[in-house]
């Protein structure tokens, strides 16, 4: 297995704050990677900076194309960027509702993105986007519901449809399965789980929760104050932490 | 004719280091050394306490060694876990060293049939293959077929030690860790185990184990290696 994305000493400061400072991480195919911290850690200041929707302040972001050219994100011009945010990657945000169409159908917003990749007949468009809500346990006789009168967690199922419809070969998650009740949640991580297999995914993952980690993530990355504290195998951190935060992250949480 | 050496211990030692307990350290493993071959069932022995559990994890790779090396035999060539990256320690795992623990981490809402195959599928099997081995698999250690598409979280602390077994056994590896995988197995399951470590030796397995259960140690073990708590440092 080879590497998909290379992250190399990359810093996002807000004017004189620091957000992410010398991050450096290799990414492989079909893999999955957690970032873990608590709020302010820098975490979500990381994956944006990585995904290319806030410009580094150092450092550099390369990324192989499905041709097998390695691509310099911040040398791309907007278009460019535009592209391959469309056909080569997924973001899914938080907040369902900052990833969805909220006035179109969760048919439409299933479809939508294909449709900008060039699928056009009507009826095989509708078809997938059936195919997919069944997929995220969305009742398919709900495709021409807008998705405001959904649940958060229909919503956020939704958004992963929305998201992997174009199979993507990498995907960015921030904290997808954060403000949902603990059994929506559950049925949330199984559901990426499962699908981050079936496709062969590779997936950046935020989250304040090392439960998720364990469950998803072979290999895990602790942030506070921006930078990177200790990073390895996810059960290797878990089990048995070197560095004192990461200590005092483990040992917080309760267990039941 | 001598077996092939599969793993090797040198000078290991681990000690815990807990910074919010003051700084206290714990010196579990100190100037260890191990040679396992393959074949062979070595089980480890000695009280609570003594570091068995923390020994097998150390050379899963789940917690760091403090000083010295793992080698493990991997497609011939040998690598040292100790120092290796997170992504070749995840293809050893992968395709060398299984380990079975006493518990079963529990994945939710994923069948138990699942929860079997799913080593077999990261190894290349295709789905239907994996599903047949898996209902193979739990049919010989007694898991009854009408479990299978339930997720084993409900299931007694038995069944659900035998669908680890399962998933721990399934894929053939050259060396298995086993920390006490029999713990809550009656006789006749506890022979089914025997008898699976059994073919699994045949096949050239080299099986590093604790047994607390003496029927089941003097069953599987062909030598045994005792080991001592360390005076408190």
């Amino acid at each position: 297995m080879s590497a998909l994305l290379q992250v190399r000493h990359l810093s996002h400061h807000y004017g004189r704050r620091v957000g992410c400072e010398d991050v450096s991480f290799d990414l492989h195919a079909g893999e999955l990677l957690c970032i873990v911290g608590e709020s302010g850690s820098g975490k979500s200041t990381l994956l944006n900076t990585v995904a290319a929707q806030l410009a580094p302040t150092a450092g550099s972001v390369r990324y192989r194309q499905r041709d097998g050219a390695w691509l310099e994100i911040a040398t791309l011009n907007e278009a460019d960027r535009r592209r391959l945010a469309r056909e080569e990657w997924g973001f899914v945000t938080q907040n369902p509702r900052d990833g969805l169409r909220l006035n179109v159908s969760a048919g439409a917003n299933v479809a939508e993105r294909l449709m900008a990749l060039g699928v056009r007949h009507y009826s095989q468009l509708r078809e997938i986007a059936r195919g997919w809500l069944e997929r995220v346990e969305i009742d398919p006789a709900r495709i021409d519901d807008a998705p405001t009168g959904f649940s958060g967690g229909m919503q956020q199922r939704l958004q992963i449809a929305r998201t992997l419809v174009t199979q993507p070969r990498l995907v960015f998650m921030d904290e997808p399965t954060a403000g949902l009740d603990v059994s929506v949640q559950a049925r949330i991580l199984d559901l990426l789980r499962r699908l981050v297999n079936e496709l062969g995914l590779a997936a950046v993952m935020v989250t304040h929760d090392l439960a998720v980690a364990r469950l998803l993530a072979a290999r895990t990355m602790v942030m506070q104050g921006g930078r990177v504290v200790e990073t390895g195998l996810t059960d290797q951190i878990l089990d048995d932490p070197q560095h004192p935060y990461t200590q005092l992250l483990v040992s917080s949480v309760l267990t039941t | 004719m001598t077996a092939a050496l599969m793993l090797e211990l040198r000078d290991l030692s681990k000690s815990f280091e807990l910074h919010h307990q003051h700084g206290a350290r714990l010196n579990v493993l100190r100037g260890l050394d191990l040679r396992l071959h393959a074949g062979e069932c070595v089980v480890l022995s000695g009280a609570s306490g003594a570091g068995k559990s923390t020994l097998l994890r150390v050379i899963y790779a789940n917690y760091h060694p403090t000083f010295g090396a793992v080698h493990v035999r991997h497609d011939d060539r040998w690598i040292d876990l100790a120092r290796a990256t997170p992504h070749e320690v995840l293809d050893v795992r992968r395709r060398t060293l299984g380990y079975v623990s006493q518990f079963l981490r529990v994945i939710p809402r994923v069948p138990t049939l699942d929860i079997v195959a799913e080593p077999l599928l990261q190894s290349g099997v295709d789905a239907a293959a994996a599903r047949v081995r898996a209902g193979d698999m739990l049919q010989r250690l007694n898991v009854p077929e009408r479990l299978w598409q339930l997720p084993p979280g409900t299931f007694s602390g038995g069944e659900q030690q035998r669908v680890n077994i399962a998933r721990g056994l399934i894929v053939p590896r050259p060396i298995l860790l086993l920390d006490e995988p029999t713990a809550s197995l009656d006789a006749g399951n506890r022979a089914v185990v025997a008898q699976l470590l059994q073919e699994a030796r045949d096949a050239g397995s080299a099986v590093l184990g604790i047994f607390h259960d003496e029927d089941m140690r003097d069953r599987v073990a062909t030598r045994l290696f005792p080991m001592q708590a360390l005076e408190a440092a």
